[in-house]
């Protein structure tokens, strides 16, 4: 059964799979840009594995490319479950 | 104008410890690194050497090349790397397997969950040429740069690539070894299978009861350098890759060629390339791996390479002490024979007691021994040999 998508459960979710991905939890907020945060597209596709387990919510290469902050990273999850 | 090649930085993870040091000083004390019938790093910690990413993003073989190379252009270079233009460093890293636990994992996940549950990674982590990859990124070296994968002579094979991309004056430097850490379920059912693994999980190389190979893992770097740059910048000199050596059974897939034909061919090649004849040879550092067929075919070797020198000449396999590391066995050893000649040491085929007829070399029985030969550098030569038929022999100095 796969976790209900909220903001809240989504942002739970994306900032233990960044740390289990090697950033560092300090580093954290939704502002933080990727780039800052050294997630590249290797760890995007980590992370969106980790968000398809979760909830069901299947994120690919496209859906991903524009996309600058850790913040809309969650909005995207968030989105597309809705 | 002749390039040589010349060693200035040296860096060990093997089952004896961290570091170079380690590894011959623990050796040359007699004291064996191989537990419960393996040869695992138990001291190789990866986050002392790697951030969290880099160790999520490097399979053990390629974590224990990037430790041991730090330490090799740690001593070559110091704090700021080595002198050179990026463009002007190499790097050759060899291994026989690769990131197999990362397969065996992945190959999991596959049958277990299904193709979603595999790991965006898993290429990276398992290719062979990773462990290069990764030791250049750290080091931002731009030169020739590849893995190389010929079993347990690749670690031999990437050393002598190495000085021919420097000699051949391609390079100025190169960060050239050989890593493996396949100790896992496939690996060891495998070896076992082909019944080349020791059932009683005991290495004594060249004994009448050896009964196979104990697999061990690690890593090994030399930085390679050509001579007239390392002394025009003052670095201090650890020892000469004079000469290097390779020939192919072709004879078998997995058995040597029983009389070592090819084996002591790539050996004379090795002593020629040097300029050297068997005479001058103070110490072979033998492949020596504890299994029935190679030490016999090597002793043959041996004996047809270097003649009636091969009676006088101490011989002794690193094996012993730390089991076999396959792929990255050639570079350990070509280390352990640099600092052995440093020595001025033969050091011990631990475990050597019974004499097998036709295996009367002097295997370096009990404890190291003194090399008496006046007080200029020493020259040794280090075998490799691998599945397939591959020989590599290294002729080195120090």
């Amino acid at each position: 059964m796969a976790t209900a998508v909220t903001a809240e459960n989504v942002e739970k979710v994306i900032f233990d799979g960044l740390v289990e991905l090697g950033t560092e939890r300090d580093q954290l907020a939704r502002e933080a840009t990727l780039e800052d945060l050294d997630v590249d597209s290797l760890d995007l596709v980590e992370l969106a594995q980790i968000v398809e387990d979760e909830f069901g919510v299947e994120l690919r290469g496209d859906d991903v490319k524009d996309v600058k902050t850790v913040g809309q990273v969650i909005d995207l999850v968030v989105s597309k479950a809705g | 104008m002749t390039r040589r090649v010349v060693i200035t930085g040296v860096g060990a993870v093997t089952p004896l410890g961290i570091g170079a040091a380690t590894l011959i000083e623990r050796w040359a004390a007699g004291e064996c690194g191989i537990e419960d019938g393996l040869g695992l790093c138990r001291d190789f910690d990866p986050l002392e050497f790697l951030s969290k990413k880099e160790a999520r993003r490097a399979d053990r073989f390629a974590q224990m090349a990037i430790a041991a190379a730090a330490e090799a252009v740690g001593q070559a270079g110091g704090e700021d790397g080595l002198p050179y233009e990026p463009h002007r460093v190499g790097c050759v890293i060899g291994t026989g397997i690769g990131g197999l636990p990362s397969l065996e994992e992945n190959q999991r996940k596959l049958i277990e969950r299904g193709e979603k549950a595999v790991s965006p990674l898993a290429v990276p982590l398992m290719m062979g040429n990773a462990a290069a990859a990764a030791v250049a990124m750290r080091h931002e070296l731009h030169g020739h740069c590849y893995g190389v994968v010929s079993a347990c002579a690749a670690g031999a094979h990437a050393l002598g690539d190495a000085s021919r991309i420097i000699r051949a004056g391609d390079a100025d430097a190169v960060v050239a070894g050989g890593a493996e850490a396949a100790i896992t379920g496939v690996a060891t059912a495998a070896f076992g299978a082909m019944e080349a693994t020791s059932p009683t999980g005991i290495s004594r190389p060249f004994d009448a009861r050896r009964d196979g190979f104990v697999i061990g893992e690690g890593a090994g770097v030399l930085i390679l350098e050509e001579k007239q740059a390392a002394e025009a910048r003052g670095a201090e000199i650890l020892g000469e890759l004079l000469g290097y050596g390779a020939t192919c059974d072709a004879f078998h897939l997995t058995a040597p060629q029983p009389e070592g034909t090819e084996a002591a061919r790539a050996i004379g090649l090795a002593l020629a390339d040097a300029g050297l004849s068997a005479v001058d040879v103070d110490y072979v550092n033998a492949h020596g791996t504890s299994t029935p067929l190679n030490d016999r075919a090597e002793t043959m070797a041996l004996k047809a390479a270097l003649g009636e020198r091969a009676a006088d000449v101490p011989v002794s396999s690193t094996k012993s002490a730390i089991g076999h590391l396959l792929g990255a066995a050639g570079a350990v050893e070509a280390i352990a024979t640099v600092e052995a000649l440093r020595r001025r040491i033969a050091p011990p085929t631990l475990g050597w007691e019974e004499a097998e007829e036709g295996l009367d070399l002097d295997y370096v029985p009990g404890a190291a021994k003194p090399i008496e030969n006046g007080d200029g550098p020493l020259v040794a030569i280090s075998d490799s040999f691998g599945f397939g038929g591959h020989n590599a022999v290294l002729c080195l100095s120090a």
